[in-house]
């Protein structure tokens, strides 16, 4: 099953840690093997945000393993000594658990390319995200598991998406939860409902291409082929509107930008997500109680049709 | 194995419109006959008062909660119940097998009102996927939007969406009549096989796929027809019997039927017949 969620509050600022940890607690029965936040904060846009892990949090299925904690330091230090070879500053370290890792970068770069694939080239370790407002984080355990551990609560920013995982196509691990990194692309995130049968077509053709990916989560092609068309020259809603067509099975998935929110949905209309829009709010979910959980009182709702797509903008 | 044949005798419901078939062979149709309806009861039902009504606040039940709640109210006599603060919440309303006036100030989750029969009922909101799944008596009204499967596998009763409603709707229905104020999404009337479906507005793509039998009529522009899902002359029946329907769901009454569409299936795909994949094979 599995279940998405995602809000975009327009013109201002809120508690989107919060209100979306709300929505994905509520979608709880559709799997909480995992659960993943991508988080647009209020940043002052100079530094980049890195969340990265050196290890694995392992659970039924993975092809991961546990490791000592000595192990993961050891990889921080290389990554350490890499980005000083860099020349990228680290200005802020947070290492919420042995894990898991959250830089401020002083880094002067458009191309994220070249960075990622000299940090992701130390063994075990994955950038989660990268971008000057966008946060990954995702873990094993349900919302408020998650959120409690990592502190999300407090996040305050103009949007969000998120993922409760029911692990079905992969293991349990990291590396296999949502949202995905639009890698290398800052502050582009994704999450998806749904399964695609033409996984691995595609994803040869991507590799081919040059393009990285990090688990065999089906749902890591969606982020995989929109950042491809965005590096070909597409807007986000082109790239979205292209993969009507170029993705096969069925699915609805939310991807984010730093300025934008957007969703999809295949032609069968086979997975479900109810949406709200308001002048000053969108919330989406796979179910109204994920919505409710943010808007109580009575509003109006829909289901977005067959092969629909929307963007919308802070 | 059963058959469909067209025969000269016609019942009242036949002459009216209602049935445009006769099923013959080891499966026998049969009609509900007034006379003997004090016969007919379901074990758990209760003799209720219309006039007696009471509210039920649901917000901080869980939906198991709240449907034992509105069968206790339903065993103390209450025939009107108004349901405060769903929000959202899923199967909402299940298994009521009982005449009775349920109102629900707000919007279900999945599977609202599944599996009933007999209730009037009316939600002041929306609705989520397979609303009335499986419905075999009553009327259910919604006054918003509604999501995918609406009325699916229904066998009776009037579903009545004032909004637009999901993919699916009225998949695998065998009876009774969905109405569809605005829009419908993909896959509608997908593997229907008896009933009636109305949509006021547009619908999308592969209509009546793989229909059996049953009637769709629709009011806009069609995305397109599923396979087997053919036009048919809209009638002068049709048009009456649209009109009354209309009327009666307080839904589109000065709409302009003669212009609706009228799909059927063309029975090219059905497996009815008692021929043998050999024989079937010669036929093609």
């Amino acid at each position: 099953m599995c279940g998405i969620a995602g809000l975009i509050h327009r013109g201002k600022s809120s508690n989107v840690g919060s209100e979306l940890q709300g929505m994905l607690q509520a979608l709880k029965h559709r799997g909480e093997d995992s659960t993943g936040y991508a988080l647009y904060g209020d940043t002052d846009g100079k530094n980049f945000i890195m969340r990265f892990k050196v290890g694995e949090n392992v659970g039924e299925g993975s092809s991961s393993i546990m490791e000592d904690v000595s192990v993961y330091d050891e990889r921080k230090k290389i990554v350490d000594q890499t980005l000083s070879e860099m020349g990228a500053k680290v200005v802020k370290e947070e290492r919420t658990l042995p894990y898991s890792l959250r830089y401020e970068i002083d880094y002067d770069t458009k191309d994220l390319l070249d960075f990622s694939q000299r940090i992701e080239s130390i063994p075990s370790v994955e950038i989660l995200s990268m971008g000057k407002s966008l946060e990954v984080i995702k873990d094993l355990g349900n919302a408020k598991m998650v959120c409690d551990r990592y502190s999300l609560d407090k996040v305050v920013g103009t949007h969000a998406i998120g993922h409760a995982r029911m692990a079905t196509e992969s293991g349990v691990d990291i590396k296999s939860a949502h949202p995905f990194w639009g890698y290398p692309f800052s502050d582009v995130s994704v999450v998806h409902n749904g399964q695609l049968t033409n996984y691995w077509n595609n994803r040869r053709v991507l590799e081919n291409k040059g393009m990285r990916f990090m688990s065999e989560c089906d749902s890591e092609l969606i982020a995989v082929y929109i950042a491809e068309k965005m590096r070909h020259g597409a807007t986000l809603e082109e790239g979205m509107k292209e993969s009507l067509t170029g993705l096969d099975g069925v699915f609805t998935y939310f991807v984010a930008t730093k300025d934008s929110l957007g969703m999809a949905k295949d032609t069968m209309a086979a997975k479900p997500l109810v949406l709200y829009e308001s002048d000053d709010l969108v919330a989406m979910g796979s179910e109204e109680i994920a919505i409710r959980s943010v808007l109580p009182q009575e509003i109006d709702t829909y289901d977005p049709f067959d092969g629909e797509v929307k963007v919308w903008q802070i | 194995m059963a058959n469909l044949k067209t025969v000269s005798k016609k019942s009242k419901a036949q002459s009216m419109g209602m049935h445009t078939e006769v099923l013959t062979g080891r499966t026998q149709q049969k009609f509900f006959n007034p006379d003997e309806a004090e016969n007919f009861y379901y074990f758990g039902t209760y003799d209720v008062d219309f006039n007696k009504r009471t509210e039920l606040d649901v917000k901080d039940m869980t939906a198991p909660e709240a449907n034992k709640e509105i069968d206790n109210l339903m065993s103390q006599g209450y025939g009107t119940i108004v349901i405060k603060n769903p929000q959202g919440k899923h199967s909402l309303g299940v298994g009521i097998l009982n005449k009775l006036n349920l109102i629900f100030e707000g919007s279900l989750g999945y599977f609202g009102m599944g599996s009933c029969d007999g209730p009037i009922v009316r939600i002041n909101g929306r609705v989520g996927w397979s609303c009335a799944e499986n419905l075999m008596a009553g009327k259910v009204v919604i006054e918003k939007n509604a999501g995918s499967c609406f009325g699916a596998a229904i066998r009776g009763g009037d579903l009545i969406c004032k909004g637009s409603v999901g993919a699916r709707t009225g998949i695998d229905m065998k009876g009774g009549t969905i109405i569809i104020g605005g829009d419908a999404g993909a896959f509608t009337g997908f593997m229907m096989q008896r009933g009636r479906i109305i949509i006021l507005g547009d619908v999308g793509i592969n209509l009546g796929d793989s229909m059996y039998d049953g009637t769709i009529f629709v009011g806009g522009e069609i995305g397109s027809y599923g396979s087997d899902a053919v036009d048919s002359e809209l009638t002068s029946s049709d048009q009456d019997w649209l009109k009354r329907k209309l009327k009666v769901a307080e839904i589109g009454e000065n709409f302009n039927v003669s212009k609706m569409k009228k799909i059927v299936a063309g029975k090219k795909l059905w497996n009815y017949d008692n021929l043998e994949p050999t024989e079937k094979k010669g036929a093609i």
